[in-house]
């Protein structure tokens, strides 16, 4: 409605739109310096360094931090996404399900195992399964038990995740392919759910990284020495050495594998986008 | 006419309050091509999805080669592999090649071997005129050319019946040509069509019978030259001057505006 004419004209008490903006930034940078400048100054280095940063210590963790502890956590995350992966899958279709029960069943077990913390699962899984099932054992000891563990809990998000796929597949795929004789299990599995991973690929490595962090869960079920991963690894050095390098090198050695498998999301992403358009 | 092909009787079909189908009666013999027309809304989609059961008819009876597909004990995934059926849409898997679009289906549900299948889909491709499509994804084709491969993926399986769902409705103007190439050809070498179209050049050369659709029900039918060039109703002449010249349609007073099944 106002013409462009009745917009105050940067007269001379008012700065222009350029000024402003230079002094806005110049404000944000000042703020940041500022932040960094006293971060640093009020850190105390040294201890710092004393505690984290011991080389020697560093040292002598090498190479059973890689051939041990990565690598368990590597197989308790793996195992863990495979079962939650499978589960998932099962409890999506439940909830995709026209029998009435199994939605309902799926339903429930989405918000239960969403809504719990994974410490919580891990410990029912440790104590109370044991209890509830005297006499029987988890195949695999604690790579079953992660795994169980793990996969409740990733199942849940999984779940969720596979059914927005499968619902975000046309309707008309489900057609043509009951045209042309599919049943509708065969139709799911031909046609619908190998175009619902295409969209729900990086969702589901993002959950994988989640499941990276969350297998340190496991040293709430007790774990023999070879059974360490990483997080115990570096916690049972610490108190040994009474030093916490060990904690700094295996926060870095999460690092390795969580970011990559970031940039490979943000890469699918990137390339999903570019398939819409 | 011997044993119809496609035997419709007494078709109704609701959705909700709705009601889209008022009591169909329709026979199609052998190698017949029947094109259905009819304003939007009119229920001739609904009608053409009913005939391979992709809607439930609400009461009825719909029989497609002597098997009666509204009996609840049919194997109705046997009986939707003799109709093949080409959507508005088009519908291709966009995740597989042109060729799979085509052996999959024969794989899965027919259990040929992969040798034949391929051998099969070359065939159906080569009819179509996209031999050197054959390693294409659908998304790198044009509508024109997707239709044709929905085509031939439908050919592939042998069908004794083809349905056609307003097959160039979503095509550019110039690509309409070739999908109905392809169609006038099926219908010369003897197969049995049943076409909803808004193509009233191909309705006239091809069809054998032209049926008009209103309001859930069948109003007239007949050769084309007497359907589409001699109406006798009101309801079909109104229904054709509007498609044939859209620019002198009057705003109606009070005309339902109804939304078409064919447009979802």
């Amino acid at each position: 409605m106002t013409p462009i004419d009745a917009e105050p004209r940067p007269g001379k008490k008012g700065l222009t739109r350029r000024q402003k903006r230079r002094l806005s930034r110049g404000a944000q940078y000042a703020v940041f310096v500022a932040a960094v400048i006293a971060f640093a100054a009020s850190a105390d280095w040294g201890r710092l360094h004393n505690q984290f940063a011991q080389v020697d210590i560093a040292r002598q963790m090498f190479p059973d931090i890689i051939t041990l502890a990565l690598r368990n956590t590597v197989l308790y995350t793996l195992s863990g996404f495979v079962f939650g992966l499978v589960l998932g899958m099962v409890v999506a279709l439940m909830r995709l399900s026209s029998v009435g029960p199994y939605r309902w069943l799926a339903g429930v077990y989405i918000e239960i195992f969403r809504g719990l913390p994974a410490l919580l699962i891990f410990i029912f899984v440790g104590v109370a399964v044991p209890l509830a099932f005297p006499g029987t054992e988890i195949i695999g000891g604690t790579y079953g038990k992660v795994a169980l563990a793990l996969g409740l809990v990733s199942a849940a998000y999984m779940a969720e995740t596979i059914r927005a796929g499968i619902q975000a597949v046309p309707k008309g795929q489900m057609e043509a392919a009951r045209s042309l004789g599919f049943s509708p299990a065969r139709a799911m599995v031909s046609i619908i759910v190998p175009q619902a991973f295409r969209v729900i690929l990086p969702p589901l490595t993002n959950e994988l990284v989640l499941l990276f962090k969350d297998s340190s869960l496991v040293l709430f079920l007790g774990v023999t020495l070879e059974e360490r991963e990483l997080s115990k690894f570096g916690r049972d050095l610490a108190s040994t050495t009474a030093n916490s390098t060990p904690i700094l090198v295996a926060g870095l050695c999460y690092l390795l594998i969580t970011i990559p498998l970031g940039l490979v999301v943000r890469r699918m992403e990137a390339r999903a986008q570019e398939a819409v358009k | 006419m011997t044993t119809p092909e496609i035997s419709i009787r007494d078709l109704h079909k609701s959705f909700g309050d709705t009601e889209v189908l008022r009591g169909i009666d329709l026979d199609i013999g052998q190698g017949e091509v029947v094109c259905v027309i009819g304003p939007s809304g009119s229920g001739k989609s609904t009608l053409l999805r009913c005939v391979n059961l992709l809607e439930e008819p609400t009461r009825g009876r719909v029989a497609v080669g002597g098997t009666e597909l509204t009996d609840p004990d049919v194997d109705i995934d046997a009986a939707r592999r003799r109709i093949g059926m080409v959507f508005q849409q088009f519908n291709l898997f966009p995740h597989l090649s042109v060729t799979e679009n085509l052996t999959l289906p024969q794989r899965r549900v027919l259990k040929r071997d992969k040798a034949t299948a391929e051998r099969i889909a070359a065939e159906n491709l080569r009819r179509v005129g996209l031999s050197e499509k054959a390693d294409a994804y659908p998304s790198s084709l044009s509508g024109g050319q997707q239709q044709r491969v929905a085509i031939a993926r439908a050919l592939a399986m042998g069908p004794e019946v083809m349905l056609f769902d307003e097959p160039t409705s979503a095509l550019d103007p110039e690509l309409v040509g070739d999908v109905l190439a392809v169609m006038r050809m099926l219908a010369h070498e003897g197969m049995t069509m049943m076409v909803v179209t808004h193509e009233m050049t191909f309705a006239r050369e091809v069809a054998d019978r032209v049926v008009f659709m209103d309001g859930g029900v069948i109003v007239e039918q007949g050769a084309p030259e007497q359907v589409i060039g001699d109406p006798g109703h009101e309801r079909t002449r109104h229904f054709l001057s509007r498609l044939l010249d859209p620019a002198t349609a009057e705003v109606e007073e009070g005309a339902p505006d109804r939304v078409g099944q064919g447009e979802r």
